[in-house]
């Protein structure tokens, strides 16, 4: 839910990344937080596994800056992929207004993509949204490994509705960026038509 | 979905209502959060606070903790008290958006803030229920700063920020 605030002059906007476990969600925030300027950025909170699993999730806050006198914030959150942690995934997409599904390119993990897509899906119900209520990108991770879907395919099976996508290495910031800039981009976009 | 937008006259009478419920708890701070992990605005000491980590984490604690009150067939636990050596966390429900955070030390009691923050919430309560009215009649909307200069601005940054 983007919060604008014409008295403290302030706009909060709420990005989620989602996808299945170990796919390279916390990965994107973690890059994120290392690369951008250190006053733009707030504290990284992890709340994880002591294996380094996401438990409920990953919160980085951003300064963008100040535009017309307001200073515009996104709010970066990641949620738990694996399965069993649901109730906490569904939590953190309260008020989100923009997704990044990260799907994880590997040909043996192509049925979790599809499982989280679902997932997702079905979690939306539960806070009144909608798969095309929103915007929502793309990104394929993990490019690098050797046995990987063609992007074709990952396109034809998970991006049914044509939404903007990029290809990604994470762990090596390979299209972190990319994709974060597009995200908030189609956020801000939809604000100047609400 | 639909985001909030708030206004000076309405920030300002959040604002007193804040103000009223820390003078008569002794508290240290009070925080009001969309349920969404943002601030909306706080009172009090928060300068040694990270604030925003604040906001989101006892978001993420009161979504929680309302889940814990579903799974065991509790409509909704009102509210949720975390006890410190020095300092303690009350945190209650504003309406299905928002949340209020009372933090307080000992020269305060739970008994005392869960009362004034009951009274002070139904109050804030009101306040939101006339912004979402105003919202929804299409008073001024997020189009009067965020216009096509205002998106060029801000892609700007984001191209500068995210390089
Ligand atoms: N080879 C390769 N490994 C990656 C890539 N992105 C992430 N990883 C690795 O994949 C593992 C899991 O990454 P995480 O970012 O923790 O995955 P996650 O999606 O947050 O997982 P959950 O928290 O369980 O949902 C880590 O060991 C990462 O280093 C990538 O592009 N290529
Ligand atoms: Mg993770």
């Amino acid at each position: 839910m983007s919060l604008i605030n014409y008295a403290s002059r302030e706009i909060n906007c709420k990005i989620v990344y989602y996808g299945p476990g170990l796919c390279g969600k916390t990965t994107n925030i973690k890059y994120v937080f290392s690369k951008v300027a250190p006053e733009t950025r707030g504290k990284l909170i992890s709340l994880a596994t002591e294996l380094d699993r996401t438990l409920f999730f990953d919160f980085l806050p951003l300064n963008i800056g100040t535009i017309k006198g307001f200073k515009v914030r996104f709010h970066l959150y990641t949620v738990p992929g694996q399965v069993y942690y649901n109730a906490s995934r569904r939590l953190i997409l309260k008020g989100m207004d923009g997704l990044v599904f990260v799907a994880d390119s590997q040909t043996d993990r192509f049925e979790d993509n599809i499982e989280s897509l679902k997932n997702l899906e079905q979690n939306l119900v539960s806070h009144d949204m909608k798969m095309d209520g929103f915007p929502f990108i793309f990104q394929y991770n993990k490019r690098d490994l050797p046995s990987i879907s063609p992007v074709e395919e990952l396109e034809s099976v998970l991006n049914q509705k044509g939404a903007p996508f990029f290809e990604a290495v994470a762990s090596q910031g390979i299209g972190v960026f990319d994709t974060l800039k597009e995200a908030s981009k189609l956020v801000l976009r939809l604000l100047t038509t609400t | 979905m639909g985001g909030v937008s708030l206004f000076q006259d309405d920030f300002r009478l959040i604002h007193q209502s804040l103000e009223k419920l820390q003078q008569r708890t002794q508290a240290n701070a009070i925080l009001l959060i969309d349920r969404a992990g943002q601030l909306i605005t706080s009172v009090g000491k928060t300068d040694k606070l990270d604030i925003t980590s604040f906001a989101s984490l006892s978001a993420a604690d009161f979504a929680a903790t309302k889940q814990l009150a579903a799974l065991i067939g509790e409509e909704e636990f009102s509210d949720l008290f975390h006890e410190g050596e020095r300092e303690n966390i009350y945190v209650s429900m504003v309406d299905s958006k928002v949340i209020l955070v009372v933090l307080f030390d000992k020269r305060s009691t739970l008994g005392l803030v869960r009362v004034r923050a009951t009274q002070i919430s139904k109050e804030i309560s009101e306040i939101f229920q006339n912004i979402y009215k105003k919202l929804e009649e299409g008073g001024p909307t997020t189009t009067s700063i965020v216009d096509a200069e205002f998106t060029r601005e801000a892609e700007e940054e984001i191209d500068n920020l995210f390089k």
